[in-house]
């Protein structure tokens, strides 16, 4: 896994002295608290599977680790977006499903074209991201419920269209092999896509007022509406571009398993998105959160995932160990905010 | 220094003290070595600049902050309080700025939340209910002021400060400490009034009452003893009848303070703002003008339909009817946007709820409505952008380790100067600030006023909403009075004095009309 992005400066930190002394200061201020925490962790369980068995630290199977949470970090990635706004798109892995379908299926009807078939998802994809967006500002539904139809529909959708069985056989085309097998510089092509996006996330985040009015409408939305925001286009667009996004990870998708699934390979990537989101130190409520620490987080998640699976531990074990993780992390979260534990929390 | 400070020798002293408390949050020192006594049955005033670390006292007395150093004592006996619960227990309240009110529920209820009186089952017992609060409040002298069955939604920060101060005289244990922290700055001046009442009372009745405000006339008024901080130490303790104003900001600033306005001719005739017959849903048939260079003061009682205006104008209100032109423009307004863009600059009221950032630097509270012309390409210029921030963090003498530091760490007027900073810096054609000055210092008040002279001599249009008359009588050209949401009343520098401004607003009561609508809290947005 690839973390060279410098992470933000959104996570809480020591105050910074007055005078910024350049050098290691600045750069482990720049980390944060709450990424230094997930490097450590990422430390430990790579020295301690790593010490268990001598392939783990191997350049191919870090490569393995690299390209099994692609998908997931792609999701996991625009997810923060969604969080940093103060909403949450639960239905990520269902949109990433159903575009998946649709470029098998556009691939195979326009007589093996690569192009139009990842034209067709990309474009379903924007507009199913598009109609949460709407669905969440102009029908007033709240974010959860509103994409907890979303993941039960769009899911129906794809099996609907694609009768429950995986399409098309797209592993005869030079651009799908490229994306699930090419390589370049040594990487592995969707370690690639993933890289470009995240770096264009953070990017929009950090060094533009786009990023800026995202961060304000999440910490304060009426005080984001009074400075001149135009929430309503914000939101709208950022549940588009996720759902951009998740088409992505379903061409992905289809390139790796060869033909379009409707419903395996994607479910349950909405609660990988969300766990490498709020273990990045986003905070649900918004407003708060960044690139870096997601990145990391889904790298942690992916070693310790391979560490398991090659310690041949059962897969039921994993899933226990992410839920124990998405817990431990906003316990956390919440101990540093100070939270009372009166009624329900924030 | 006096003799009312701990001497150990003598028989342990009565009331509240802090032996020796320091504080601090991770490199900031919010208090250091302060030992300070505040004796039953006296009013003790906290006084200092902004971040002078009057809040933090306040909470590690009531328990929400636990000292780095130091203890609490009551009556001589230390104190181990973990939480506020404990500190409620020992008799020590606290009337924050912002109470927890349940909205759904009256007045009764709570005030006796978690004591609600109970018949058999556990069904609540209203007959009694109704008899306690009603005895209660005739006890207390509210039985006017407040009505027993309006629901916590429907309550003005006035009364909501009064259910809480109810709850701490009504509960089982006895109140030997109260601390008000800034009660004053959302209350009407016959609240204030009534306040100050039921303070002399809890004097009276051998309750050592703690005091935190940075208006001088209530401080004068009200306090035994005023206790100076400065940056985390105690810079003083004075007798209120044997110092003055003067001696008061020497010891908070630490230098001699001439004078706070300032006083210019600026004006043209140049109409910046021309507003008029403006309706919305709470103000009426509204006709204003300012002028480039002129400063216009919006002056009335809490309620008068003031900040509604102000958030019209800001795009935030629908409009019914009438005109705004900005420099002759007429402004169609759908939202603060398009307001924004033509030109116009609101500073909203409650910096908390519509205006901060909490959890984002002062540099990014204070570049946001900026970043138009901090950015190319869409990408912000950052040295730029901290040179701003900087520059304005400086000039308001915000108190902080950098212009990094969260919001959230800011004590209250600091936050409150980030709020201005960022409209300041942004420089609109017409700036309208709502209670620019609430909870800020003495110090930093004057180089606010500075601020609005010099962007008025560059040829802005100010319109300051506030509710403190002098204030309002030394920034102002013109002096414009609401009430009930309309304009009852122009008045120029020469003719505006305080008499002449209260009547104006109070028109109608003063007519004998009956008021066509309920007192609101201001800065109700929509
Ligand atoms: N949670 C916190 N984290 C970091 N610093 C803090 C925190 N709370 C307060 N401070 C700092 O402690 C200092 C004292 O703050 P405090 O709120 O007590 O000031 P104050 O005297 O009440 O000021 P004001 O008149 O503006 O209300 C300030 O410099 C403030 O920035
Ligand atoms: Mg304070």
């Amino acid at each position: 896994m690839t973390t060279g992005t410098a992470s933000t400066t959104e996570q809480p930190h020591a105050q910074p002295e007055p005078g910024r002394t350049a050098g290691l200061g600045t750069l482990l201020g720049s980390v944060g608290g709450q990424n230094l925490s997930l490097v450590g962790a990422l430390a430990v369980v790579l020295v301690l599977f790593g010490s268990l068995n001598g392939n783990y630290l191997s350049w191919e199977n870090i490569q393995v680790i690299a390209e099994a949470v692609t998908i997931a970090g792609l999701l996991a990635v625009v997810q923060t977006v969604v969080i940093i706004c103060g909403g949450l798109d639960i239905s990520v892995g269902s949109q990433a499903g159903l575009a998946s379908v649709v470029s098998a299926m556009a691939f195979t009807s326009t007589g093996s074209s690569a192009l139009l078939g990842i034209g067709a998802a990309v474009l379903v994809g924007g507009a199913v991201g598009l109609l949460n967006g709407i669905v969440i500002i102009y029908g007033r539904v709240n974010p959860t419920i509103a994409t907890l139809a979303g993941l039960a529909a769009y899911k129906g959708v794809a099996q609907l269209v694609s009768a429950g069985r995986a399409q098309g056989y797209v592993l005869n085309d030079p651009l799908f092999i490229f994306l699930s097998r090419g390589k370049i510089a040594g990487l592995p092509t969707m370690v690639w896509i993933l890289i470009l996006v995240a770096v264009g996330v953070h990017v929009l985040l950090k060094y533009t007022d786009i990023g800026r009015n995202i961060y304000a409408i999440g910490g304060n939305d009426t005080a984001a509406r009074l400075a001149g925001i135009n929430l309503n286009k914000y939101l709208v667009s950022v549940y588009a571009l996720t759902g951009t996004v998740a088409a992505v990870a379903g061409v992905l998708l289809t390139a790796r398993t060869g033909s379009g699934q409707p419903v395996s390979g994607s479910e349950g990537l909405e609660l990988q998105s969300i766990t490498a989101a709020a273990l990045g130190g986003c905070a649900l409520k918004g407003g708060k959160g960044g690139v870096g620490g997601t990145l990391l987080a889904v790298a942690l998640l992916g070693a310790l995932q391979n560490g398991l699976t090659i310690q041949g531990i059962n897969s039921f074990w994993q899933n226990v160990a992410q839920g124990l993780l998405l817990v431990g992390a906003v316990v956390i979260q919440q101990r540093r905010n100070r939270e009372r534990a009166i009624g329900l929390p924030a | 220094m006096t003799a009312l400070d701990l001497s150990p020798a003598d028989a342990p002293p009565s009331g509240l003290a802090a032996e020796r408390v320091a504080k601090s949050f991770g490199s900031v020192q919010a208090l250091q070595g302060v030992t300070l006594h505040f004796p039953s049955g006296q009013v003790t005033a906290l006084m200092g600049e902004n971040g002078a670390g009057k809040s933090t006292l306040l909470r590690i007395l009531t328990g929400d902050h636990r000292p780095s150093e130091g203890r609490v004592l009551l009556d001589g006996t230390p104190l181990d309080l973990a939480s506020p619960i404990d500190a409620r227990r020992a008799g020590i309240r606290i009337i924050p700025q912002e109470p927890e009110i349940i909205p759904h529920v009256s007045v009764a209820e709570n005030v006796y939340v978690g004591s609600l009186p109970r018949r058999s089952g556990r069904r609540l017992d209203r007959a009694e209910l109704r008899r306690r609060i009603t005895a209660d409040l005739a006890r207390l002298g509210f039985d006017k002021v407040l009505d027993p069955d309006l629901l916590g939604s429907e309550l003005t920060a006035a009364q909501r400060q009064l259910v809480e101060i109810l709850r701490a005289l009504t509960g089982e244990v006895q109140t030997r400490a109260i601390a008000f922290d800034e009660p004053t700055s959302s209350l009407s001046e016959h609240e204030v009034e009534a306040l100050f009442a039921l303070i002399g009372r809890l004097r009276d009745q051998g309750i050592a009452v703690i005091y935190v405000s940075h208006r001088m006339k209530e401080i004068f008024r009200l306090a035994d003893r005023i206790a100076v901080l400065r940056d985390g130490a105690l810079s003083g303790v004075l007798q209120a009848a044997e110092t003055d104003e003067r001696e008061l900001v020497r010891l908070m600033v630490g230098r001699d303070m001439s004078s706070l306005f300032v006083r210019q001719d600026v004006a043209t005739d140049e109409v910046v703002l021309d507003v008029r017959g403006l309706t919305t849903d709470d103000v009426h048939d509204v006709s204003l003008q300012v002028r480039a260079g002129e400063v216009v003061a919006l002056a009335g009682l809490i309620g008068a339909g003031r900040s509604e205006l102000a958030l019209a104008l800001a795009g935030d209100a629908p409009i019914r009817s009438g005109e705004i032109r900005l420099g002759g423009r007429l402004l169609r307004l759908r939202s603060p946007k398009d307001a924004i863009r033509a030109g116009l600059g609101l500073a909203p009221e409650e910096r908390k709820a519509q205006a901060l950032f909490l959890q984002r630097t002062i540099r990014d509270n204070t570049s946001l409505v900026s970043l138009d012309r901090l950015s190319r390409w869409r990408f912000v210029r950052r040295r730029d952008e901290r040179a701003l921030a900087q520059e304005y963090t400086d000039r308001l003498r915000v108190r902080a380790p950098s212009i990094e530091a969260e919001a959230r760490t800011l004590s209250g007027g600091n936050q409150q100067k980030v709020v201005l900073a960022r409209w300041l810096a942004r420089r609109p054609q017409l700036l309208i600030l709502d209670e620019p000055t609430r909870g800020v210092d003495i110090g930093a008040k004057a180089e606010i006023y500075q601020i609005i002279a010099d962007l008025a001599r560059a040829g802005s249009a100010v319109l300051v909403i506030s509710s403190e008359l002098p204030e309002v009588l030394g920034l102002a050209d013109r002096v414009v009075v609401m009430q009930n949401g309309r304009v009852t009343g122009e008045l120029g520098r020469a003719q505006a004095s305080e008499e002449a401004v209260l009547a104006l607003a109070m028109t109608d009561d003063l007519a004998g009309a009956p008021r066509t609508e309920p007192d609101t809290p201001t800065g109700v947005s929509r």
